[in-house]
């Protein structure tokens, strides 16, 4: 196929039938802050780690929503806790326990 | 004297002995199991303990510790009082027990009740010097005890009388355990009344043997007292090691194994057991912890935590090690010196275990952009970052005082591991302490300038940075000071200084700010400082505690600063500052920025 330069996004659709809440159901009972998330990305855009690698919290929790569970993971394996993360956020969200626990609960085998 | 029973038995001895044989064998397993739990290193270092001038240090501690309390005097003198009464003089009535049978009946050494049922079996008059000495002796501190007894069921009603706003919810074992401790020592006043005046007493067992001289003086009742006396002894001892007195006999092993340099390595076994055993659920951290102000958090604090671990149940601690501030005040308020925090983390770490782990392999490309050469390398850490004017008061500051210096995580920076520490990720956190020590190393300062005390503690603990010297900004601050170095305007202002928790618990800094604040204007102090410092409320050290918690405890913390009504609270770390600008009406200020505001 030509190279234009360019390429189509690929599709963000969720298949519900591999959506994967099993962590999401765990973070969110044992921390119900999770929910009150509005996506603003202050998180990330005082982020330490994400100055150097791809770790985004905003992102990682609207993954792991949306049954991405190793996604999410991923996302947030390069998080150093520092928790600046959490002195930003507007809605007052516990941001490192939820990553801590995205990380406790996750299945170490699975992710790569 | 003479012995009244020429076999020197009777059967009313044998709860007493077969609880105390229960309890020596009880004893001798456990110190085997502790010590077989004991990693090689830490057993050559119990070893080389007892070989060396720690030796002293141990005795006295078990002395001070043990024995007298002199830690609980300090918080309360009549809670003191009440727990060295019991301590010290049931050791004095065991100990001036045995010298008497040494002395009256070398024949019976080491039959195990008779120097506690001595009284029962030997008859001696009170006119003879040694028999007035010794009865004076037993009774004086018999009363010693039944006071610090008498104070105990007083605080059990009115615990704020000893200095304690709240204790501990007793378990089963520990209620059987206290109600049979609080018996032994009215019982034994009483049998030894009852025998007064065949075996002799001096001013308080003959003083009642004389006052209820018809139904004292009835021999058929003082056989039934002493089974009374000796049941309760026995049953004590038999709920001895299922309570909280187990604390007793294992404070002595924790002490020794403390002064031989021997840290716990786990939640449970060995050295944890021994601090587990230790606890004596007294509930002096349930008043300490900032979590439980307004009545809230006060099941998640040290004392059930420790209650959790002993009862090997595996879920139940892990929210109070998950909620804790990792403050360390209860640590450092713990009459018998528990590092609660150290089995916290190890509980954190225990159940991330199976969980993802943290990778930092993309560290490898990040490189600073130091000039090499400056004498000054400054770290700013994550937090101070937030606070930007901090560091850019500290700059000035530095810059009066003809100081150069290098901006090492300018462009941002690399955590320096500790939040991953307290959050149980100690192997994970070697990944940032390697390259934070690399790049430390390759900028050739010699001193690291921090000035947040969670990366101060840090560096402190866990960095081998070699010759480079470690500075917290206020520690530079001071020294400048002090050498005249900085000139400083004084004012008439009045300032608080918060004690940062990893500042001053932590790294032991309390005089140099406060130094460095007198220098500038009036310092004031808060309702509970230093050592009793109420964390600000955003520490890193908590995983689960959420905003609105944490939002009482910080204003808790403020309304503690400003009882004395100060101008300006001072701090000197970036997370203290940012917690409480959201919420103080006084105005908060870094040290930094209020020496920067003083320069002349």
């Amino acid at each position: 196929m030509a190279d234009f330069g360019f390429s189509l996004h690929p599709s963000s659709s969720i298949d519900l039938d591999n959506a994967d809440k099993r962590l999401y159901k765990i973070v969110s009972e044992l921390e119900p802050d999770i929910k009150k998330c509005i996506a603003c990305g202050s998180c990330t855009a005082s982020c330490s780690a994400s100055n150097l690698t791809k770790v985004s919290f905003r992102q990682a929790i609207l993954k792991l929503d949306r049954g991405l569970s190793e996604e999410a993971v991923m996302l947030l394996k390069g998080c150093m806790l520092c928790g600046k993360c959490t002195m930003t956020c507007p809605r007052g969200i516990n941001t490192r326990n939820i990553i801590n626990l995205i990380l406790r609960y996750s299945d170490n085998k699975k992710i790569k | 004297m003479k012995e009244r029973i020429i076999f020197g038995y009777d059967a009313f001895v044998l709860p007493f002995t077969i609880g105390m044989i229960f309890i020596i064998l009880y004893l001798g397993v456990g110190l085997v199991r502790i010590i077989a739990a004991l990693s090689k290193e830490d057993r050559i270092k119990l070893v080389k303990s007892f070989v060396s001038p720690t030796l002293i240090k141990t005795i006295k501690d078990i002395i001070f510790d043990c024995l007298l309390h002199v830690k609980i005097f300090k918080k309360n003198l009549l809670l003191g009082y009440m727990h060295a009464s019991i301590a010290f003089g049931w050791f004095m009535l065991i100990f001036i027990g045995h010298i008497e049978v040494m002395i009256y009946t070398p024949q019976r050494n080491g039959v195990l009740y008779y120097p506690v049922f001595f009284r029962y079996f030997v008859m001696e008059t009170q006119e003879t010097l040694r028999g007035a000495f010794f009865f004076f002796l037993m009774d004086f501190f018999l009363l010693m005890v039944l006071s610090g007894i008498g104070l105990a069921i007083y605080k059990r009603f009115k615990s704020r009388a000893l200095g304690m706003r709240r204790t501990t919810r007793l378990s089963k074992r520990d209620t059987i355990a206290l109600y049979a401790l609080w018996a032994i020592f009215p019982l034994r006043l009483l049998a030894e009344s009852f025998t007064a005046d065949i075996s002799g007493g001096s001013f308080l067992t003959k003083s009642i043997n004389h006052l209820f001289h018809n139904f004292v003086n009835n021999s058929d009742h003082i056989l039934p007292v002493w089974w009374a006396y000796s049941s309760a002894l026995g049953i004590f001892l038999f709920a001895l090691p299922f309570s909280r007195y187990m604390h007793i006999p294992t404070e002595m092993l924790l002490i020794v194994l403390r002064n031989a340099g021997i840290k716990s390595d786990n939640t449970r076994e060995g050295f944890a057991e021994t601090e587990i055993y230790s606890c004596s659920s007294c509930g002096i951290c349930i008043d300490a912890c900032p979590m439980t102000t307004q009545k809230k958090n006060l099941n998640n604090t040290t004392v059930y935590f420790l209650r959790f671990l002993r009862r090997r149940n595996k879920r139940k601690p892990i929210v109070p090690a998950d909620k804790c501030l990792m403050c360390g005040k209860c640590v450092e308020m713990c009459p018998v010196g528990i590092d609660s925090c150290r089995l916290k983390q190890f509980k954190r770490s225990d159940v991330s275990e199976n969980g993802a782990k943290a990778d930092y392999t993309y560290l490898s490309s990040y490189s600073s952009n130091v000039k090499k050469g400056s004498k000054i390398l400054y770290y700013s850490g994550c937090m101070t970052h937030l606070t930007p004017n901090i560091y850019n008061a500290l700059f000035n500051v530095l810059d009066k005082a003809n100081l150069e210096y290098e901006f090492l995580d300018k462009d941002g920076s690399i955590c320096c591991g500790r939040p991953l520490m307290l959050s149980g990720r100690k192997e994970e956190a070697k990944g940032l302490i390697e390259k934070n020590s690399m790049l430390i190393k390759e900028s050739g300062a010699d001193i690291l300038l921090v000035s947040c005390p969670i990366c101060y503690k840090m560096f402190n603990e866990e960095y081998d940075l070699g010759k480079i010297k470690l500075l917290h900004h206020t520690q530079l601050i001071d020294s400048m000071i002090a050498d005249k170095t900085l000139k400083i305007n004084k004012s008439d202002k009045s300032f608080v200084f918060h004690d940062p928790c990893e500042l001053g618990r932590g790294s032991n800094i309390y005089r140099q700010p406060r130094r460095v604040l007198t220098s500038q204007g009036r310092v004031v102090e808060a309702n509970f400082n230093k050592k009793e410092s109420i964390c600000c409320g955003g520490s890193l050290g908590s995983l689960a505690l959420s905003k609105p918690e944490r939002d009482a405890i910080t204003k808790h913390s403020i309304e503690s600063l400003t009882y004395n009504k100060p101008d300006t609270i001072v701090t000197a770390c970036p997370l203290c500052y940012k917690t409480f600008s959201q919420l103080s009406g006084t105005p908060v200020k870094d040290i930094a920025q209020v020496t920067a505001e003083n320069l002349i």
